[in-house]
């Protein structure tokens, strides 16, 4: 069991998805679950939307999951209306997120 | 993989530039780079302009080089910009000459007529900065929505039960329970409702850019805020409006508006959307520089040898779209709404205009309708004209169609109207509308699939107001009553407007119910208006364009109150979606051109076989025989407008067959309709009575022969 975390800061935008890009991708390809922590985040653009996706189909397509962490009621509701909520395991706490995992190995 | 001719070649102010690809027009990003270009047949010369998001003032402005031009199209690629933080927009030099046509005007920052994603009216009703110098600012767009396996529905056209609604008025009322009101993800929480009430595609009005404070005033009657709610006035023809969403303000409308339609597909509802190709928001000579108008007046409007805009929209402009070039715009236009948004059918308002040439003329084979019928990627696509303008054109049953092409069927509407308040003039009229207008598409071979079927639209009436006034109360759009239609074919049941009267309130529902009989029963594509199933009124204004209150929007408490005909509609939705004998797509022949005992259809009056036998001309029934459909059951309907009831005489059954009672408008509920399926036997088989202004409809199937009578 190797799971890896990322975690994102105030903003994901066009300013810093690239980054963020890269890295998740790096993580995904090193561990067996990903969690993304966005407790500090409190605005994803649609470039940022993007990169979730990205992660998600990557991981998807590798077999491994990928969970989000504390999404911020603001950004969730962004999530929800465009439709990107219904390809994700959302958890409040990164506690509540771990005993998921664990329940699922 | 690296292309060799994907390098920069210039550099102006840091910013490094190639000539661009003339095709696509608009913004597309190729790899690191933008590619803008825009069509200009007049203009001498074009300078790209470009924003940071919001801010008021252009950080840079690119003169496309004199390379940068291939005929008269404007392209140029500009490298490692930051495309989700910028906003463009276009200067165009040339003459500015009216009486030529043209009004060139390099002071004014312009639109791109090909933009899909505008910015700046971000949340409705919030007062934009009028002095900006650029209003409606164009973004590129992200076009890499996740579909997953969705695509266009393709749902045989005549089985479409279509449900006209507005984006607003849908949820913003009271009672609507929803989170997001009044926007495109306040339609996805309302689609368990659509699913209960059974219709199989939304026609959403206007959702296109376009500018709700368009020639905006307040109410004489109140005092409120008057609005440009229904939209029928384009910005763009490739961008939503970013105020029907609620990720407006995240410029995130692209994404919700294809999350909304990805969702009622996966519900088995389709989308059509009004489209509005006849004008634009540009108004007249008076109104403002939004795009066309300062790109290339003289190819985008109908002019008058003066150079004075053609008015057949009654909005003040004409789009020219018989010119080549805009021509192509609207096909460029629908494809991608197709390609891009899985769009399933369009309806074209005011289409009349759509067949006139650049003079305004009417031509016999208008070639854009003709592409429209023709093209390759809207081949499945639902084309629905309303066949008329405003400049007096009327081509309902002469739409050139090519096949492809259904009509907004007003005369329908007339005929069906005039019936339910029993005028004895109409009921040949009547029985063409029942039938799927013969009269009007059976020689050209058109089908009943020609004919869209509506008793009331957003024009008009809703279908509770057309039983509850004789005359139109448009005294709040602040028109003095001037504005909306005059022959509504209106009865108001005896009161002029809401009142305690309970037989005059039970006459409405049962007319209500009447109607929406008669258009389930009838053949051709039914479509309801939004609110109707729950009686919805507008306080008999029956032009609620300008009206963003109570008056448009649904009270969605109606649903409790007139309980009884939101019950009487799913029924009714219901039992015509079970029943394909009442959704023929070609005519029928009244002939057992089959030899199975009865004609496909059969007329009949009080007197079975006898259509002649009746009552004051308002008396009449038919019976489908479901062999033909085929494996269905026989339906038979027995029409009284009269104020008198009257002993309808029924025709026999096949042996083994009885006719069992489906609906009775003159019951209240709810003995005025059965669950589709589990209709109740009728005791005297020869004969029914029908009450004065009532429809019964009855199903005949094989009576179980193991059946017990309890």
């Amino acid at each position: 069991m190797n799971i890896g975390t990322y975690t994102l800061g105030a903003r994901l935008d066009s300013l810093n998805y690239l980054e963020a890009q890269d890295a998740l991708i790096d993580i995904i390809e090193k561990s067996s679950d990903v969690v993304l922590d966005m407790t500090d985040c409190h605005y994803v653009s649609s470039a940022g939307l993007r990169v979730l996706l990205l992660a998600k189909k990557t991981t998807a397509a590798q077999g491994i999951k990928l969970y989000l962490v504390g999404v911020n009621a603001e950004v969730k509701d962004v999530m929800d209306v465009t439709g990107f909520t219904s390809f994700f395991d959302i958890y409040e706490t990164m506690e509540d997120c771990m005993k998921a995992i664990e329940a699922t190995s | 993989m690296f292309r060799v001719d994907h390098f920069p070649t210039h550099e102006y102010q840091g910013l490094k530039l190639r000539h661009g690809r003339p095709y696509p027009f608009g913004a597309t990003v190729f790899g690191n780079a933008v590619n803008f270009s825009v069509y200009s047949r007049y203009a001498t010369s074009c300078t790209l302009v470009l924003f940071r998001n919001r801010e008021e003032k252009p950080f840079i402005e690119i003169p496309f080089f004199k390379e940068f031009r291939l005929g008269n199209v404007f392209s140029m690629m500009v490298f490692d910009l930051d495309y989700e933080n910028i906003e463009y927009g276009f200067r165009m030099d040339g003459p500015f000459q009216p009486e030529e046509g043209h009004r060139f005007d390099k002071s004014k920052i312009l639109l791109d007529p090909y933009a899909k994603l505008i910015v700046g009216r971000d949340v409705w009703g919030k007062q934009p900065n009028w002095d900006s110098l650029y209003q409606y600012r164009a973004r590129v767009v992200f076009d890499d929505f996740d579909w997953e396996n969705d695509l266009p529905m393709e749902t045989p056209v005549n089985d479409l039960i279509v449900y006209e609604m507005h984006v607003r008025n849908f949820t913003c009322g009271a009672g609507s329970d929803v989170k997001h009101k009044g926007t495109f993800a306040g339609i996805v929480e309302k689609i368990p409702y659509l699913k209960e009430l059974g219709v199989n595609c939304v026609e959403l009005m206007p959702i296109h850019e376009f500018d709700e404070f368009e020639n905006s005033r307040t109410s004489p009657v109140d005092g409120r805020q008057l609005y440009n709610l229904w939209g029928y006035s384009n910005v763009g023809f490739f961008a939503p409006k970013a105020a029907y969403a609620s990720s407006g303000r995240f410029s995130m409308q692209v994404d919700e508006l294809k999350n909304l339609i990805k969702c009622l597909h996966a519900n088995g509802i389709e989308v059509i959307l009004d489209v509005v190709f006849n004008h634009t928001a540009e108004g007249n000579e008076q109104g403002p520089y939004i795009s066309y108008r300062g790109i290339d007046n003289k190819t985008y409007y109908m002019l008058t040898p003066e150079g004075d805009y053609f008015n057949f929209s009654g909005c003040g402009n004409t789009l020219n779209c018989n010119n080549p070039n805009v021509r192509d715009m609207i096909v460029e236009s629908l494809r991608y709404w197709v390609t891009d948004y899985h769009v399933d059918g369009f309806r074209f308002d005011l289409a009349a205009i759509l067949g006139r040439d650049q003079n305004g003329n009417p031509m016999s084979n208008p070639p854009l309708l003709e592409s429209l019928a023709h093209d390759p990627v809207l081949g499945k696509t639902k084309l629905i004209a309303e066949a008329w303008d405003a400049g007096g054109l009327y081509q309902v049953g002469s739409f050139p169609s090519w096949g492809r092409w259904a009509e907004w069927n007003g005369k329908f509407r007339d005929s069906v109207r005039r019936f339910l308040k029993s005028d004895p003039e109409v009921l040949d009229d009547v029985k063409e509308r029942i039938l799927g207008s013969p009269d009007l598409y059976a020689a050209e071979k058109r089908g009943i699939k020609a004919s869209v079927n509506f008793v009331t639209a957003h024009d008009g009436f809703t279908l509770m107001d057309l039983f509850s006034y004789n005359n139109k109360h448009n005294e709040a759009n602040g028109e003095d009553n001037r504005d909306g239609d005059n022959h509504n074919n209106s009865w108001n049941c005896g009161c002029e407007g809401p009142t305690d009267d309970a037989d005059i309130n039970r006459l409405r529902h049962q007319q209500v119910k009447n109607a929406i009989t008669l258009l389930m029963v009838s053949q051709g594509i039914p479509m309801i208006l939004s609110g109707d199933e729950m009686g919805n009124s507008q306080q008999g204004n029956n032009n609620a364009y300008c009206q963003d209150n109570e008056i448009a929007w649904l009270d969605w408490n109606d649903l409790q109150k007139n309980a009884d005909i939101f019950r009487y509609f799913k029924q009714m939705i219901q039992f015509r979606r079970q029943h394909k004998v009442l959704r023929y797509e070609e005519h029928l022949s009244h002939t057992d051109y089959l030899g199975l005992g009865y004609p496909d259809f059969s007329w009949h009056g009080v007197k079975a076989w006898q259509p002649w036998a009746g009552h004051n001309n308002l008396t009449l029934a038919f019976m489908l025989n479901g062999k033909y459909a085929p494996h269905d059951d026989f339906i038979y309907v027995a029409m009284n407008m009269h104020w008198e009831m009257h002993g309808f005489e029924l025709p026999q059954l096949p042996e083994g067959m009885v006719w069992h009672v489906f609906a009775n408008t003159g019951m209240e509920a709810p003995e005025d309709i059965s669950e589709p399926g589990k209709e109740p036997r009728i005791e005297d088989q020869h004969e029914v009575l029908v009450g004065p202004r009532s429809i019964i409809v009855l199903v005949g199937r094989y009576f179980p022969k193991n059946f017990v009578s309890t």
